[in-house]
């Protein structure tokens, strides 16, 4: 077991709008180490810091201090995205493409060319089942349609790591089996997935390994069946027990 | 290089599909075709106004398109989110900025030559000769000076939140160079101190869009201009494009982009 995504003592800090507060600390001191080819859970409630530590690994947003690297590269260098791909929480692509375009412009952005780059495409759209809807303008998609054509954009380059922010959210339980099925065979391929979700019975069925941060901290990291085995009786119940939370009466 | 050409296509495609472009074409041809039918007094020399307005309508439209299109291009990424996937991917912000830039300055490009064709098919019906040069020359400064425009366009939609203020604030500028930017050292003159440095500074630093301005050659059916001063011009412009888009990579460097 290789770590390919590590951060070391990652800070982030906002600053407020007014300056007689001080810095809006997003995340503090976080370590985080995720192993090649294992399926990897980042849990926390809203606001925790998830999207933050994506978008530090993404190069997006500076860290205010510590690193963190992908492939062991530093993420402000562009050629650490090389091997990664991505699917943002919110998927929006360009509407006035189609989604043979949109793949054939990021392919570009690989690099891809000819056969290859057509080989590709073909893949990735049969793996989301876009086949048929290739030629239709993305503004005519359903969002379960937009979302898988997110994931075919994060498979293009055929990625080692794959950073998926919330990929099920808003999607009706067909979408949600699809998009699970599809990391499932990403996991069996021998892909590493680094998995930002709220849903908890998801990340249970598909993850080797979880992390759950609270504050901008990180308060567990280890197997699920570890983290489960020493909060609860299940992931939820160890999710909750771990971030804190006390039941208010009604 | 393959990056930039990759993002300068989906500029294209985006400004393609919508409507902007036509509609402003449109427009434009319908007044000068109105124009072109009119015969007044029988006064051949009315080809020259018919001409002269039909430029000024071609350069600003050019200046509409060149600006409103520019001025969505980065902001429009942030707020549908589509910047997000692309940062992902291995390109640099200074690629982007520049795949931006020539997708639109390409696009200006292609709707010059639409509208210099249309001009001079216009023109041809009334003057009956093809001035295939001098449209040349005017046009190659004209595509040059929207080069310097969509350049500034990118540094203020970088400095500037909205694209509405950024489309306001940039062809205020623009025209505001056109119209006074050739005089302003004739108003430092005649301010006291320390205006009159400010004003000198604004006037050497400034892009005096006006040298690219060769309306008066098509109208008056002037001479050529030599070649080298062509250059020169071009290469005039080309400085400020560099600038503003060195300035604009530099802003958009440490930008956060969540």
């Amino acid at each position: 077991m290789k770590g390919i995504l590590k951060t070391d003592k990652l800070r982030v800090e906002y600053k407020g709008r007014d300056f007689r507060q001080g810095p809006k600390v997003a995340l503090q001191g976080l370590d985080l180490e995720v192993n090649s080819g294992e399926v990897f859970g980042f849990l926390g409630p809203n606001g925790a810091g998830k999207t933050t530590t994506i978008n530090v690994l993404l190069g997006f947003l500076p860290p205010t201090k510590g690193a963190a690297s992908l492939f062991g590269i530093d993420v402000r260098q562009p050629i650490a995205r090389r091997r990664i791909g991505y699917l943002p929480e919110m998927t929006y692509y360009y509407k006035f493409l189609t989604a043979d375009e949109l793949l054939r412009f990021y392919s570009k952005i690989f690099g891809l060319s000819g056969a290859e780059m057509d080989r590709r495409i073909d893949a990735v759209l049969n793996l989301v089942e876009l086949q048929e809807a290739r030629k239709r303008l993305i503004k005519t998609y359903s969002k379960g349609m937009q979302q898988r054509v997110g994931l075919a954009q994060a498979l293009i380059n055929n990625p080692d790591l794959l950073i998926l922010d919330e990929p099920t959210s808003g999607l009706d339980p067909v979408g949600r089996m699809k998009v699970r099925a599809i990391i499932q065979r990403l996991k069996n391929e021998g892909k590493t997935v680094f998995f930002a979700s709220h849903e908890l019975g998801e990340v249970e069925t598909v993850c080797d390994r979880v992390a759950i941060i609270a504050g901008g901290e990180l308060k567990a990291m280890g197997k699920v069946s570890d983290v489960v085995a020493q909060h609860g009786t299940n992931l939820e119940a160890a999710f909750l027990d771990i971030i804190g939370y006390q039941p208010q009466p009604i | 290089m393959r990056t930039i050409c990759a993002l300068a296509g989906v500029v294209i495609k985006e400004l393609y599909r919508r409507k902007d472009f036509y509609v402003l074409f449109v427009i434009t041809i319908i007044i000068c075709l109105v124009m072109g039918s009119m015969n007044v007094f029988n006064d051949n020399e009315i080809v020259r106004y018919i001409k002269d307005i039909a430029l000024l309508l071609i350069w600003i439209s050019s200046l509409v398109i060149a600006i409103t299109a520019t001025a969505r291009q980065i902001p429009a990424e942030k707020e549908n989110r589509t910047l997000l996937p692309l940062l992902a991917k291995p390109l640099t912000r200074t690629q982007l900025i520049l795949g931006k830039f020539f997708g639109c300055w390409a696009v200006c490009g292609l709707m010059l030559v639409c509208f210099y064709l249309f001009f001079g098919l216009l023109s041809a019906t009334r003057e009956h000769q093809w001035p295939l040069l001098h449209y040349l020359q005017a046009a190659s400064l004209h595509w040059v000076m929207l080069g310097v425009v969509i350049s500034f366009t990118l540094l203020g939609s970088l400095v500037f939140a909205a694209p509405s203020s950024t489309s306001t604030i940039c062809f205020v500028v623009a025209a505001g160079i056109l119209l006074v930017g050739r005089y302003l050292d004739r108003i430092a003159l005649s301010l006291s101190e320390p205006w009159r440095s400010i004003v000198y500074a604004i006037y050497y630093a400034m892009p005096h869009l006006e040298f690219f301005d060769m309306r008066n050659l098509i109208i008056h059916d002037w001479p050529l201009v030599e070649w080298k001063y062509i250059g020169l011009a071009v290469l005039y412009g080309f400085a400020y494009i560099v600038v503003f888009l060195a300035a604009a990579c530099l802003a958009f460097r440490r930008k956060p982009v969540n």
